[in-house]
């Protein structure tokens, strides 16, 4: 469904120093930092997948998600979506995707929702039966029935959210682009989304390509994960291989009897201790859990134990690291 | 075409939510008409010779100048588009599949049409019963009228082509005043709005004739009063839609080159 080949792009940066000797130099002599947003990246997507696209701030990841609908135009490589070039044939390709910007709105801010949906129809074409069936299903699945006659301005966020994800996709797109869209909202409309964006990915078949930076965005739906850093590719791979390869470690939390001596058991970290609680990490590729345990078993009467694999959230912060970005 | 036809409806539904901002327009204009009119018939009244206008050509001229107001002011400006770029949101009109200069244009022609439909009206009808020398008159014959009505709207047509290569320059400048201020000065001047042409000085009128904005504001007032004969009128109009041609040509090419190097601001 896309296929993105040695993808690069840089942009001209202005800078000065602070201060006004500065300023007024900077009207004659500019200078310029050259940012490599993309520094060839390659990625192929699949119909029907959900891809995770994620990366720390300035990584790059709304480069390529512009890129990729037709917005801005790469220094260098190719790119096929559908079939079609995106910056080439831009107003052709377009009518095939929806794009949400999670940081901007589509949306008319002083008329009402709906008023809105209708010009979209217009300018995408889309044949009024069509139009009427996506509207009464997006409006159920997002709840939208109290709000898509009132005027944009007077929404919240969450509600706000939830008219952009159902504008951009009146015109029944094959492909998603979701740039951050569940950036600022509430727990409640985190999770609704989820579920929405889940549901027309089955049920529609929609392909998804997603930036966020909350990890659980990740976990809930995509299967797949591309992590870019500093312009560049780090990791391609579902978020079970993620964690085979960076996660190995697990958590071990154990409560015991009154115990006041602490715990010392070989190849496993301590990272807290009290008389009646311990929290260890594990590497799994190197001590086996049963082992950790017998012979935690051994020193103290235990009482309870979990074991937890570390969350998705700091497997990232340790690539980050590992990664320098 | 529909998706056209859309943007301009909405918008021509939104501008006349503006009840207040119009009646404070023409309120606007109505003093601006008498004080003109005052200036120039001091003027008149102590001409040493004959001036190229006779004064009811100009009473039309200036009636008309401040009733279109709205059709060929080019500070006249719709922030929202500025905004739009400046602030980088303009990424999602480029995902749209329409052409990208026709759906601002239509944007922009229903801003100016929406603003003048509540503002012509009730200026022209006080223009028709104050009295004289301030009354404005009939145009001479219903062929004047009717090429008034046509050179008045490819006027618009053609100042809203000029205001695109105002939009499109700040993809460069990033700064809408500064842009604004470069075509607003020369613009207005050469227009007639602040003269009238046939009033300038010949090496002015030189000058004016060769750039395009006599032909929005100047041109149309003077069909309407008869002081361009109708042949004349004709090669007029002729003259407008080349200006047009080559003003969307020029507009359409600058954006093309704008957009491949366009940067969306704030990530």
């Amino acid at each position: 469904m896309i296929s993105v080949d040695g993808l690069c792009k840089s942009f001209k940066v202005a800078r000065r120093a602070a201060g006004l000797r500065q300023a007024v130099k900077a009207l004659f002599v500019r200078e310029h930092t050259v940012v490599r947003a993309l520094n060839d990246i390659s990625f192929s997507i699949r119909p029907g997948e959900i891809v995770g696209y994620i990366g720390p701030n300035g990584a790059g990841k709304s480069t390529t998600i512009k890129i990729l609908s037709g917005i801005l135009v790469p220094d260098r490589g190719a790119c096929t979506v559908m079939g079609y070039t995106p910056w080439k044939d831009r107003v052709r390709y377009v009518r095939h995707i929806g794009v949400v910007f999670g940081q901007r709105s589509q949306l008319w801010w002083d008329v009402p929702v709906i008023d809105s949906f209708e010009l979209l129809r217009d300018i995408y074409r889309v044949p009024n039966p069509e139009f009427r069936r996506n509207v009464d299903m997006l409006v159920e699945t997002l709840q939208l029935q109290d709000i898509v006659h009132t005027p944009v301005r007077q929404l919240s966020l969450g509600q706000r959210m939830r008219c952009e994800l159902a504008a951009s996709l009146l015109h029944s797109p094959k492909l998603l682009f979701l740039d951050e869209p569940t950036i600022g909202l509430d727990a409640v409309s985190k999770i609704a989304v989820r579920r929405f964006i889940k549901t027309i990915n089955r049920e529609q078949g929609v392909t998804v390509i997603l930036t966020t930076h909350d990890m659980n965005d990740i976990e809930a739906l995509a299967d797949r994960v591309i992590l870019i850093g500093k312009g560049s590719l780090l990791f391609d791979g579902n978020v079970g291989d993620l964690r085979a390869r960076f996660g190995s470690r697990k958590t071990i939390t154990a409560d015991y009897r009154h115990q006041p001596h602490p715990i010392d058991i070989p190849g496993v970290s301590l990272v807290s201790w009290s008389p009646e609680r311990a929290v260890l990490s594990v590497d799994t590729e190197r001590t086996m859990i049963a082992e950790v345990i017998t012979r935690l078993s051994g020193q103290v009467e235990l009482l309870d134990v979990s074991v937890e694999a570390q969350p998705i959230e700091e497997i990232i912060v340790q690539l980050y690291k590992e990664y320098q970005l | 075409m529909k998706a056209y036809w859309s943007v301009l409806k909405l918008r021509l539904l939104r501008g006349l939510q503006y009840r207040t901002a119009a009646l404070a327009g023409v309120a606007t204009q109505f003093f601006f008409g008498f004080v003109f009119i005052t200036i120039f018939e001091a003027f008149y009244s102590h001409a040493a010779e004959q001036p190229p206008m006779s004064l009811k050509e100009l009473v039309s001229y200036i009636w008309l100048q401040q009733s279109f107001l709205v059709f060929i002011t080019l500070w006249i400006r719709d922030n929202e588009l500025f905004q739009l770029i400046t602030t980088g949101n303009v990424a999602y009109e480029l995902c749209r599949p329409c052409g990208f200069y026709e759906f601002w244009y239509a944007k922009l022609l229903a801003q100016r049409l929406s603003g003048a439909l509540l503002r012509c009206f009730p200026i022209l009808i006080v223009a028709f019963i104050v009295p004289h020398p301030y009354r404005m008159t009939l145009p001479p014959s219903p062929s004047a009228f009717a090429l008034f009505l046509l050179a008045l709207m490819l006027g618009l047509l053609l100042l809203l082509a000029v205001s695109m290569l105002i939009y499109i320059s700040v993809f460069v400048t990033m700064s809408p005043m500064g842009s604004l201020l470069m075509f607003v000065v020369i613009g207005e001047f050469f227009s007639g709005k602040i003269i009238p042409i046939p009033l300038m000085p010949a090496w002015l009128q030189t000058v004016a004739s060769a750039l395009p904005f006599r032909w929005t504001a100047d041109f149309p007032f003077r069909v309407y009063s008869g002081h361009i004969p109708a042949d004349e009128a004709l090669l007029g109009l002729l003259a407008q839609t080349g200006w047009l041609i080559v003003i969307v040509w020029l507009g359409k090419v600058a954006l093309g080159k704008a957009l491949r190097r366009v940067v969306i601001q704030g990530g």
